[in-house]
């Protein structure tokens, strides 16, 4: 097969995207590490594409890292999730938007399941019945949110005010992309591109101007692994899967990452950390690490939305190089101020890692 | 206790996780814990699949079945639509309901899991809360989670987040109808029954191990399974 042909096969796998009218259901790992993502998320969505997204105060964790640490039954899970999904058909938005890729893949998992096993549906019920009163109603239409950014790219586009170029040689950026293990490799015709070729991180950034690069262990695990990262006992397994894909990267000069996953942002980003100091190994230009971003950071960097507000003053690797590339001005000295604009102190220098 | 493959076989996991396995090995070579750990998803496959007694025991009760990640590449690839990541979470389930879990190092690592994520969930709604993250159990997380823990509440409020506030918004308290609600399907479903069969087996092993036993995170047994690691995992 050509590569020209390979490069097309993620338009066999397309979903229809609601249009309007979410339900959105956050996060656990977002909403800890990458807060001002989520926050950007809604932002765009309501202020630049005039969306409505509903959500629940109520709602909580989908036990999905719970569930993939063995520590409950499907019976459990599937219906703690059945509850968010009350949630939802209360509040009357029936699209329903998820925010972290575990919890995508365990819905359309937990979804595909009662197809196959109607009776587990109608054991969902029941225990939900019995544990709470409630009574659910399924999504109409189940998406991540990046499939929501996905959709609008070409609005966003033409609302931005910086493309992915590189100010001074005129060239695009050339942006490696990590998609997440969970969110097409169980299920995928229920990712946009399929779990081989997925498009939906590829066309925001072909959209916003940048060039995608391919490379060897592109789809390889990050390497959380659950219980391979939650225990320090394990962590050999997580740091050497990400320590794996950064070799394998690394000759392709990559501007910088792009995720999808809420948890594989932070690896990507901790993990050169660690190696950087275990190892003196960095694996950016000068001293500096690649760049790790959160597709709802790359969205706020191309509508000219301030960077710490993006909250890029939490990564470990620097993403000022990155902004640098692209000619976003950025002001140091309101980097680390607090809330009330009160310096609050700088974070330590790591030993290796260059930072600003 | 019955047998073993007939317990497997009650997990709707088993059902749509295993479908005549051809043993091809192509689960093998996408593993990405195959690649780190000694673990071969290909001879798991083969040994459940032959319904073997002796051999799915000894996968109970051994290492192997505590090295996947969960990742399901395997089920991508596999050319007969099997998913070897779905056998491994049906085993460790049998496993646990069996107390097998306490008789390897990787295996008894499941009360640190239901004390950090599985209780955190009950707690604050969240499988993970950012007052409990901190770099003496996570150092890689680095000086800037040091410098944001330090100024956690101001940190988040810069970033748009509503931290431990009412109301909707990033990490908001989570009312506690909301988590008496999950409480109650986490006892309704079985869930509270495997944390506590968790807790028991623990004990019971700490006391066979001659080693201290609270319900803290700090005593002898949970930071040894906690830490520990033989260095006889890997190829």
């Amino acid at each position: 097969m050509k590569l020209e042909g390979k490069k097309t096969l993620w338009k066999e796998y397309q979903k229809e995207i609601a249009s309007d009218n979410y339900f959105y259901a956050r996060s656990c790992i977002r909403q800890n590490f990458f807060p001002a993502s989520e926050t950007t998320f809604l932002r765009v969505l309501r202020e630049e594409l005039g969306k409505t997204i509903h959500e629940d105060a109520r709602h909580t964790t989908c036990t999905g890292i719970v569930y993939h640490s063995d520590l409950v039954t499907i019976e459990t899970t599937m219906t703690v999730i059945a509850r968010q999904f009350s949630l939802m058909t209360q509040s009357g938005y029936l699209n329903y938007v998820a925010s972290c890729i575990t919890s995508f893949g365990l819905y359309t998992e937990i979804l595909d399941m009662w197809e196959h096993f109607p009776e587990m549906e109608q054991k969902a019920r029941e225990m939900l019945w019995k544990a709470t009163k409630r009574e659910f109603e399924k999504p109409k239409s189940l998406a991540h949110a990046s499939d929501i950014i996905y959709k609008f790219r070409n609005e966003i586009a033409a609302k931005s005010k910086y493309k992915l170029i590189n100010l001074n040689t005129g060239q695009p950026l050339k942006v490696v992309e990590h998609i997440g293990c969970h969110y097409s490799k169980m299920f995928p015709h229920k990712g946009i591109g399929g779990a081989e070729y997925p498009y939906v991180l590829v066309g925001m950034i072909e959209a916003f101007g940048g060039e995608v690069v391919d490379y060897p262990e592109r789809r390889h695990c990050c390497g959380f692994g659950f219980r391979q990262y939650i225990v320090k006992a394990n962590r050999g397994f997580s740091i050497a899967s990400s320590r794996k894909k950064f070799e394998s990267m690394t000759p392709y000069k990559p501007d910088f990452i792009l995720t999808n996953c809420p948890g594989c942002p932070y690896f990507l980003d901790r993990w050169q950390y660690a190696i950087s100091e275990m190892e003196g190994i960095t694996y950016g230009e000068n001293g500096h690490g690649i760049p790790v971003l959160t597709y709802e950071e790359l969205t706020g960097i191309v509508l000219g939305y301030n960077p710490w507000d993006l909250g890029l003053q939490t990564h470990q690797v620097a993403v000022e190089p990155l902004l640098d590339k692209i000619g976003i001005p950025y002001d140091l000295s309101q980097k680390y101020l607090g809330s009330d604009g009160e310096f609050i102190g700088k974070p330590e220098k790591p030993s290796v890692l260059k930072v600003y | 206790m019955g047998r073993l493959i007939d317990k497997l076989h009650q997990d709707i996991r088993y059902e749509e996780g295993m479908n005549a396995c051809i043993n091809c090995g192509t689960c093998t070579a996408i593993c990405p814990a195959a690649e780190f750990y000694n673990y071969d998803p290909r001879q798991i496959m083969i040994d459940v699949q032959s319904g073997n007694e002796e051999k799915i025991e000894e996968l109970l009760k051994g290492e192997a079945i505590w090295y996947c990640g969960e990742c399901m590449s395997c089920k991508t690839r596999c050319p007969r639509n099997n998913t070897p990541g779905l056998i491994i979470m049906a085993l460790r389930a049998v496993s646990q309901e069996l107390g097998c879990f306490t008789e390897s190092e990787k295996g008894r690592q499941q009360l640190v899991l239901k004390r950090t994520v599985g209780e955190w969930s009950l707690k604050y709604g969240y499988c993970m809360y950012p007052e409990a993250l901190t770099t003496t159990n996570f150092p890689e997380q680095g000086p800037i989670w040091d410098w944001e823990h330090a100024n956690l509440h101001m940190v988040m409020k810069r970033l748009g987040a509503n931290y431990q506030g009412e109301g909707n918004g990033v990490l908001r308290r989570i009312p506690q109808d909301a988590l008496d609600e999950i409480y109650k399907i986490f006892e309704v479903t079985g869930g509270l029954d495997r944390f506590e069969n968790i807790e028991e087996c623990s004990r019971k092993k700490a006391e066979e191990m001659g080693m201290g036993f609270d319900e803290t995170h700090n005593n002898e047994y949970f930071d040894y399974i906690f830490t520990t690691n033989n260095g006889d995992h890997q190829k």
